[in-house]
């Protein structure tokens, strides 16, 4: 029904386009032979002196001395690293809107038509060498808002960014956010972590009352129809909440649960081995590592800071070694930044974890690369250099966890999307002369980074200022 | 019934929180005297020695070379292959006077009222912070906790990370006065006051500053004559914010001023000249390579960071990471900070980037060490291995600026610091977490 709804969607798009004059570019699909590069394959090891062929945005071949087909530009990386592009599975980047915190559960709601693709960051995010960005709704709501899985092709429309045919993503979100937004701030529940559980088992037996009692009541007007006689069926309207609701619940949405507490992760956990709920990450669980048996058990994954801790009181029983405590006990663990600035470096966030508790710099690199693909359900098409995959690679002067290395080519589908030997400064393709100009109004407020995450704004219209301050 | 759930809610916040901040190390530090051999030693101020001895006797550092005669009394430790560097220095932080900043019983950072110079962040200094131990183990030795509310916050304190007061932590007590100036532009699009009146408004409230400042002056001449000379004068009353001000403006303790765009930093060199016989530096100064020039001429050092993103949009991506480096080329003594509190440790990072990007590496390295020490005055005591300086030092595996260099060993005060930190416990306790039923 929402694939459908999609195209239509698309089409409407389409034609609104083609109607004012312009011009929709397919997206570009390039081709570059990379040489004598050591390809870091995340996969399959590191391959020294090696070359990566990527034809029409494929990964085509992996090898030695491989020739250019004809037309095929290629770049010399003798001496550099080859890596796949990195992959953020938390971001509020170019988010519009982050938050539809009206209501503890908005499933509904979608960041699909809130993605601004001519945020200048974007370009940054190419420059550190981010190929694919997971742009969240908020946290809010215990349940928010679908996520939208982008790449970053700079300079497209905001259609041309989605990452096709990728999983649906829905945002929930436990613990001191939804209980101060709703409970402290507008005194709904949920207020605690007990309401949270209720909120949630709430909604999913309400859902699937409606399912039972929608599908009677279509069968009973399929048959009404069919027979063309008798009583007409009570309608049940369709409910689009309720829909989204029932396909969490049968698996046709990732869930990505904002986090930090040992007891909530479990307790979700218990919730959704309730209904028979799989595949779903943690985001953030700086307690993570205090049950990381329990999440290895449930084949639950994690996407966690580096090393953020103690901003706020969930948060002060945490370490910078849960990475690597995740990863020695089997959890499919990532990396992410929440943030615009750490989304630049997050090849450094992810040696961090190499620093904390030994991790292999291999299994460092999977959680920038694979496991975030694997927990988008996109891991058949990027995060990880072979052959078969799209063309998403950076091009490293160094290794990537070295300080002093700068990625030099990032990649798309095999089109350069940054190229730091033509790197302007100027990169802005759409300029609000209303709110930039020259002395610096409107510069950005930098003091504290953490006044960058966008994980609660928009809720500050509930809370009064203060909220502002509060993120994650 | 509402008053009361608030009341419930303190109790149990305050119980909670006094119940479990304490920082809970068990390990003793050693102290006496030790002898690190064989590392590669970073002076600092005199370059770098190759399987080198650094002696340590008491609080201090007793030689510095690869020369020396270390007899039996030395606890001898064999860093062959390692490196040793100076503490680091995050000179700006409110590391102790924040522990969690979403929770405001625990935020001790931002007095009330515009012009405190009378505030020490030495007095709430909590040594038992977990965030202590978190970040001294990281090889960041010493800190400037910084204060930061209206205009005058008070004084910032340099405080080394181990110690069971502030007494015993500090280094200097008055590190610097931190002040932060009005903004003679406009806030942004949501500012709908006039050109006039944001002229008008900045002058007010700088004229405003400036009276604070003479008045301070007179009240320092004022006690100064009394105290030459008292008889036939009535002795001035006593007043804290005055008195305050009293070595600042005798040049013994520098004023902080924190700015980001280039006009604040105009504004602010400006201001400066008007006030001769006190010392400046500029804290933050994201567009410093904007007015690079005008900084270095004006003779103000300037602390910094680099992980932000760019300021205007319009700006390269790179300029954050080059700010520190076009500085310093342009002759401004640059330190490089933190910013953060529970974060400190990252400092090196930051440094990092800039070195990356134009600082290099030996400068990126004086910007956590020699120059924050020179810029709050405290290069007698630390900032460098040097014989007679505080033993803050420590050795690494590597590079301490790259992210997988991991910190063997930390000295601070010539005290052999326990290398165990909350982070560390909770990794040893939940690595495996059922070990004891497997």
């Amino acid at each position: 029904m929402n694939l459908r709804e999609n195209k239509m969607k698309k089409l409407i798009t389409l034609f609104i386009l083609v109607a004012f004059g312009f011009t929709v570019q397919a997206q570009e699909k390039g081709s570059v032979l990379i040489q004598n590069a050591t390809v870091i394959t995340v996969t399959n090891g590191d391959l020294e002196d090696t070359d990566v062929l990527i034809r029409d945005g494929i990964i085509e071949e992996i090898g030695k001395d491989l020739r250019a087909p004809r037309g095929v530009e290629t770049v010399d990386a003798s001496g550099k690293f080859v890596m796949p592009g990195i992959i953020d599975a938390h971001s509020h980047l170019n988010g519009v809107d982050i938050n539809e915190a009206r209501n503890p559960v908005t499933a509904e709601v979608t960041m699909e038509e809130s993605v601004d693709p001519n945020e200048v960051g974007i370009y940054h995010a190419l420059a550190g060498g981010a190929t694919t960005i997971h742009l969240m709704h908020g946290s809010a709501n215990v349940i928010g808002g679908q996520g939208e899985t982008l790449k970053l092709r700079y300079g497209v429309s905001q259609e041309e960014m989605k990452f096709e045919d990728a999983s649906r993503t829905i945002k929930f979100a436990l613990g001191e956010n939804p209980t101060r937004v709703h409970g402290q701030g507008n005194g709904v529940q949920p207020r605690t972590r007990m309401g949270v559980e209720q909120v949630v088992r709430g909604h999913f037996d309400e859902a699937l009352d409606y399912k039972r009692k929608r599908e009677a009541y279509l069968e009973a007007k399929a048959e009404f129809d069919r027979r063309g006689r008798g009583t007409p069926p009570v309608p049940v309207a369709k409910n689009l909440r309720y829909e989204v609701l029932n396909d969490i619940i049968e698996g046709e949405i990732l869930v990505h649960c904002h986090s930090y507490r040992a007891d909530e992760i479990l307790m979700l956990m218990r919730v959704f081995n309730d209904y028979g709920v799989e595949n779903y990450t943690f985001q953030h669980a700086n307690e993570a590592f205090k049950v990381a048996p329990e999440l290895a058990k449930n084949g639950a994954h994690t996407s966690v800071f580096s090393d953020w801790w103690a901003y706020k009181f969930e948060v002060y029983y945490s370490t910078a070694y849960n990475a690597s405590i995740l990863n020695a006990n089997g959890v499919v663990n990532s990396i992410n930044s929440d943030n615009d600035q750490l989304l630049r470096t997050l090849n450094h966030e992810a040696a961090k974890v190499v620093r904390y508790g030994n991790t292999s710099v291999n299994d460092a690199l999977k959680m920038i690369t694979l496991h975030p693909a694997i927990q988008l359900g996109i891991d058949d098409r990027v995060g990880s250099i072979e052959e078969g995959k799209d063309g998403d690679v950076v091009i490293w002067s160094g290794h990537p966890f070295d300080i002093y290395s700068k990625a030099e080519m990032t990649f798309v589908d095999g089109t350069k999307y940054f190229d730091l030997a033509n790197d302007a400064d100027d990169m802005r393709i759409h300029i609000n002369p209303g709110t930039e100009f020259e002395d610096g109004s409107n510069f950005r407020r930098i003091v504290d980074n953490r006044e960058e995450d966008a994980c609660l704004q928009d809720t500050f219209i509930l809370l009064g200022e203060q909220s502002a301050h509060n993120h994650n | 019934m509402k008053k009361l759930n608030i009341f419930v809610v303190i109790a149990a916040l305050l119980f909670g929180l006094n119940a479990t901040t304490e920082a809970q190390i068990t390990e003793k530090p050693e102290f006496g005297k030790f002898a690190i051999t064989g590392a590669t030693i970073h002076t600092v101020t005199n370059g770098t020695i190759e399987g080198g001895v650094i002696l340590i006797d008491g609080n201090e550092i007793e030689y510095v070379g690869n020369n020396a005669k270390i007899t039996n009394e030395y606890t001898r430790i064999d860093a062959s292959g390692k490196h040793v560097y100076p503490g680091f220095i995050d000179g700006w932080t409110s590391l102790g006077i924040v522990e969690i900043s979403a929770v405001a019983v625990t935020v001790d950072n931002a007095e009330l009222g515009d012009f405190n110079p009378h505030m020490y962040a030495f007095t709430a200094f909590n040594p038992h912070s977990a965030s202590v131990p978190v970040t001294r183990v990281s090889g960041v030795t010493t800190v400037l906790s910084a204060p930061s509310s209206g205009i005058i916050a008070g004084k910032a304190a340099v405080m080394d990370l181990w110690g069971y007061s502030p007494d015993s932590m500090s280094v200097k007590k008055s590190g610097a006065l931190v002040m932060e100036l009005p903004s003679s532009t406009g806030g942004g699009w949501w500012d709908d006051r006039s050109e006039k009146e944001i002229k008008e408004e900045y002058q007010q409230e700088i004229d405003e500053i400036n009276e604070f400042f003479e008045k301070a002056r007179f009240y320092d001449r004022m006690v100064k004559a009394y105290e030459a000379d008292p008889s036939g004068k009535t002795k001035p009353d006593f007043d804290p914010r005055m008195e305050a001000m009293r070595e600042v403006l005798a040049g013994e303790v520098p004023i902080a001023i924190e700015v980001s765009r280039e006009q604040e930093i105009l504004d602010a060199i400006e201001w400066t000249k008007s006030h001769e016989g006190m010392e400046f530096f500029l804290v933050g100064a994201e567009e410093g390579w904007r007015v690079a020039e005008e900084i270095a001429e004006a003779g103000l050092p300037v602390l910094t960071t680099t992980l932000y993103t760019p300021s205007r949009d319009y700006d390269n991506y790179q300029r954050p990471y080059q700010n520190p480096g076009l500085m310093a080329e342009a002759g401004v003594k640059v330190a490089i900070v933190s910013d953060d509190t529970e974060n400190s440790r990252n400092a090196p990072f930051e440094a990092g980037y800039a070195a990356a990007y134009g600082l290099g590496q030996e400068e990126a390295i004086k910007a956590l060490t020699i120059n924050p020490a020179e810029i709050f005055g405290v290069d007698d005591k630390i900032g460098s291995l040097e014989a007679g300086k505080q033993a803050n030092l420590f050795i690494s595996d590597g590079n301490p600026l790259q992210p997988m260099t991991k910190i063997e060993q930390v000295f601070i005060k010539g005290y052999k610091i326990p290398m165990d930190s909350r982070h560390i416990q909770l990794y040893e306790e939940f690595l495996d977490r059922d070990a004891v039923n497997k």
